[in-house]
């Protein structure tokens, strides 16, 4: 008999329209995240936190309770949920845009407090929704809409590394960066996303994962040539792997 | 897709792998192609509703059902993997 492998997962909605332009990135975190949640068996007891960026629209996707926060306040709505309701799973989705840059405030305090939620960065080195502006995250020499001529360090800095700031942060007790280039990176990335949920549901503390994403709209490239972006220049400024794994010591 | 295979006069059915594609929400990334070990998708060359030339499944014989191309998928375009 056949057999069924592969399906829309249940936390997906069934009138689900993914909004994301051609070949990105956020299509496939979306469903990564809805796939640890039926995994875990938790969909009907999880509050999600939409953020401001591409990951505005995660009410449209989602099949859980989602709460719009303000642009980058994310983890401190989440914070308030949490400690409102402590059964609840609490995750937020941000992009770079808005975790790494306006709201790394809230981000390092809710983290150093040990706030048992979950966080997911979209990492894809622009301001995808508001068309490519140079963010905190953008690569020394890449070219974007507010740096024509590429990104100098004594004009604006060098790209900011999430990972390796939080991986420092007490409060976190899981911390990954991972890419979603190729099928088995894909599969890698769904392990540290159910670590992440795993932090939390064992009361350790604060799961992170940074997802390396693709923008072929504003990068200007194709979807394929986005993916060899990630895979080289991308990973050798942002290092792919496992920074912090409070959750495989306690087992 | 199924293989009928006769070993001494008893019948068995194989089955491989089977995809289903919805073309109305393909957006034309064409990463599954990439993605494909066996060649079982290929560009269409009739426009879908959202206006993009979709993938189009043109080899489901050879599929084995490893579902990489419903994993790559960012649009989740590719429904349901069959093996």
């Amino acid at each position: 008999m056949e057999q069924l492998v592969f399906k829309k997962p249940e936390s997906i909605k069934d009138d689900f329209k993914i909004s994301f332009c051609p070949g990105c990135d956020h299509g496939i975190a979306v469903r990564l995240v809805a796939e640890v949640l039926d995994e875990l068996g938790v969909r009907e007891n999880t509050i999600g936190i939409a953020s401001v960026g591409c990951s505005v629209f995660s009410y449209d996707f989602f099949n859980v309770d989602i709460v719009e926060s303000p642009h980058g306040r994310s983890m401190a709505v989440a914070t308030g949920i949490k400690r409102s309701k402590p059964d609840k799973i609490v995750f937020t989705y941000q992009g770079d845009g808005d975790l790494a840059s306006i709201g790394l405030g809230e981000t390092i305090h809710a983290m150093t407090r040990g706030e048992k939620v979950t966080a997911i960065c979209i990492n894809n080195t622009t301001y995808g929704m508001t068309g490519g502006q140079a963010g905190p995250t953008t690569l020394l020499g890449q070219v974007t809409t507010t740096t024509t001529t590429g990104r100098k360090a004594e004009l604006s800095g060098y790209p900011l590394k999430v990972s390796e700031i939080l991986k420092e942060v007490d409060g976190t007790a899981y911390v990954a960066r991972v890419t979603l280039d190729s099928p088995k990176a894909i599969m890698n990335a769904k392990n540290c996303i159910k670590k992440a949920f795993e932090a939390q549901i064992k009361g350790l503390g604060t799961g992170f994962v940074e997802i390396l994403s693709t923008c072929p709209t504003n990068w200007k490239m194709t979807p394929q040539q986005a993916h060899e972006r990630v895979r080289g220049e991308m990973s050798e400024v942002f290092k792919p792997g496992v920074y912090k794994d409070k959750v495989s010591e306690a087992q | 897709m199924s293989v009928v295979i006769y070993r001494k006069n008893i019948k068995q059915v194989y089955f491989m792998g089977r995809i289903v594609l919805n073309r109305e929400k393909c957006k034309a990334c064409y990463l599954c192609i990439e993605a494909c070990p066996n060649k079982v998708l290929d560009r269409d060359t009739e426009v879908n509703g959202l206006g993009y030339y979709p993938a189009k499944v043109v080899g489901n014989q050879n599929c084995v059902g490893c579902a990489m191309c419903a994993r790559v998928c960012p649009d989740i375009a590719i429904e349901k993997v069959y093996r």
